[in-house]
């Protein structure tokens, strides 16, 4: 599905700052997989995904999605297989337009001329139904004017919208409150599972990386440290987790943020 | 006396309204594309002389098209320049309005002035359709209207398009643009074009108008234009009704050359227009920021005085 092969960036190259964020990484992914990516910060988990993206072309390597070669394309084309959500809840929607508006442009039905059709808002209606947060009765309203929480669900909505081929999820709930977190967390699981979508999820919560989808991948120093899947992964505990890092990469893990949510 | 008012108050309509075309333009570079599209003054002079020597060539209607034509091409690459050649989007405009100074004179065949006294214009061809009717008197602003009011619907159409709420979505979020699949150069670049058409117009319609080109005719349109998007928007808000807004935005500039002609009248000198004009746009922009300032200018005044309750 999804082929990584060989890829390196490093940035500001020749000089001091000159930083290696990609180091010959290579990751394959098959169709349905659902991947949790965790690592220390720098690690390169979004520089990972913004190489898939294309926000920058890679120095060296190739990336493969569904057999065909992107590692070219510009970030614009790559969106039509490519859904992405951010951190920051205001990334995916444009504030000063209604909801029917972002949910048209993210659709991408019809021509550049033609306008929203009678049919496309009875299907934003729907999906927007299925996110049990009364948006489909606000759909005229600014996005501007949505909670955090709401904003990131309708980014999700917006991204799988036209199911994409691939999904990935930075840190996607990190921002929001626990309760608007926990509400879009079990959204993307239904989603993920209702249309099958092969799924990239970096997360800082080590516990819900092991408890969602089927692969843990950990990073660190532009590489990939060990990626469990099957019966080894159900056996895993957060401890472990710490251990293996430790043994792989021959230092403690020290980043807060993780530390910290693992009793979650 | 009364019919004098009346005559000025037709007067300022008639240029409000040839000049809401341009705020038009500024209302989708400035308000939507979020770029602020400094080729504007070229571009007037640009789309006034084209129109004016077809015009005298003999071909009234021909010029419309015309001025719309080269006022797309003008816009087309100040946008190549800012999103294809990495130049800042206000050095673009900066740029290709001088080099349109020069392409202006010599489109005008040398010369810094054209009369057009006894062209056939698109004003005088009204005149004639219209004469032994009610608004025979009127033929000008009748012509104007026309061209506002369809502007006005074409906009309005325009921005409820997918191609339409891609330019929004532009100004708005480029990120969240190209996620949509959508290359937001490839937005700024129709964008750019659509509104430079409609400063074209202006321009061409003005000339035609007054029956003369100067080279001078854009010399400031761009915060003449800009002053009065911000008095519209005053009046319209800049909430996501894009038809009130439009509207708006065509009120700001009559607004403006009612306000100006009755400066005029109480002896405020001809020349003042500009200076008028810049105020207008430093107080709408610098008010509202000024206004966020001002609790902490004031805790810092009182802090400085020593009186700083505790």
């Amino acid at each position: 599905m999804l082929s990584i092969r060989h890829i390196s960036k490093t940035f500001y190259p020749g000089t001091a700052n000159a930083k290696t964020a990609l180091d010959d990484l290579s990751l394959e992914v098959a169709r349905g997989d659902f991947i949790s990516i965790i690592g220390a910060n720098g690690a390169g988990k979004s520089t990972l995904f913004n190489a898939i993206c294309g926000t920058f072309l890679t120095d060296s390597g190739a990336i493969l999605l569904d057999g065909q070669d992107i590692t070219l394309l510009p970030e614009h084309k790559r969106a039509f297989h490519i859904g992405r959500l951010f951190q920051d809840p205001l990334r995916g929607t444009a504030p000063g337009m209604t909801i029917e508006e972002n949910l048209a442009l993210a659709a991408g039905h019809g021509g550049w001329i033609s306008t929203v059709s009678k049919a496309d808002k009875k299907l934003f209606r729907e999906k927007l139904s299925l996110l049990g947060m009364d948006l489909e009765n606000r759909m005229r309203q600014p996005v501007g004017l949505l909670s955090g929480g709401q904003r990131q669900a309708l980014t999700l909505m917006m991204a799988t919208i036209d199911p994409p081929k691939l999904l990935l999820l930075d840190e996607h709930t990190a921002a929001l409150d626990p309760s608007a977190a926990e509400k879009v967390l079990e959204l993307t699981k239904r989603i993920v599972a209702q249309q099958h979508l092969t799924c990239l999820m970096i997360t800082h919560n080590m516990a819900s990386a092991l408890a969602l989808g089927n692969r843990t991948v950990m990073m660190d120093r532009g590489r990939i440290l060990f990626d469990v899947s099957g019966q080894e992964r159900r056996d895993l505990t957060v401890p472990d987790l710490l251990e293996r890092f430790r043994a792989s990469s021959g230092r403690a893990l020290d980043n807060d943020r993780m530390l910290l949510g693992t009793d979650e | 006396m009364f019919t004098t008012i009346l005559g000025l108050g037709a007067t300022a309509l008639e240029l409000g309204l040839i000049s809401s075309l341009t705020v038009l333009a500024l209302f989708l570079s400035y308000s939507m594309l979020n770029v602020c599209d400094l080729s504007t003054d070229g571009c007037f002079t640009l789309g006034a002389a084209v129109g004016a020597v077809v015009a005298i060539s003999g071909h009234p209607y021909l010029s419309i098209v015309v001025a719309l034509g080269v006022g797309m091409v003008s816009g087309c690459i100040t946008a190549l320049l800012q999103t294809k050649m990495g130049i800042d989007s206000l050095l673009s405009g900066i740029i290709v309005n001088t080099g349109l100074y020069s392409v202006n004179i010599a489109i005008m065949g040398g010369a810094s002035l054209l009369n057009m006294n006894k062209t056939e214009t698109v004003f005088t061809k009204a005149k004639t359709l219209l004469s032994g009717t009610f608004m025979s008197s009127q033929y000008r602003l009748v012509v104007v209207i026309l061209f506002v009011v369809l502007a006005l619907v074409l906009l309005t159409w325009f921005l409820k398009t997918r191609l339409g709420l891609a330019i929004r979505a532009t100004g708005n979020n480029p990120d969240m643009v190209r996620s949509s699949s959508i290359n937001p150069a490839f937005t700024t670049i129709v964008g750019l074009c659509v509104a430079n058409a409609f400063t074209g117009l202006s321009g061409c319609l003005l000339a035609q108008a007054q029956k003369s080109v100067n080279i001078d005719i854009g010399t400031g349109m761009v915060t003449i234009a800009l002053a009065s998007l911000l008095i519209g928007n005053t009046f319209a808000g800049k909430g996501r009704n894009v038809p009130l807004r439009l509207a708006g935005a065509v009120l700001g500039a009559v607004i403006f050359r009612l306000v100006y002609m009755v400066a005029l009248r109480f002896h405020m000198p001809a020349f003042m227009l500009k200076l008028v004009s810049s105020v207008i746009v430093i107080i709408a922009i610098a008010g509202p920021y000024l206004k966020s300032q001002f609790p902490v200018l004031r805790r810092r005044l009182v802090h400085r005085g020593g009186k700083e309750a505790r």
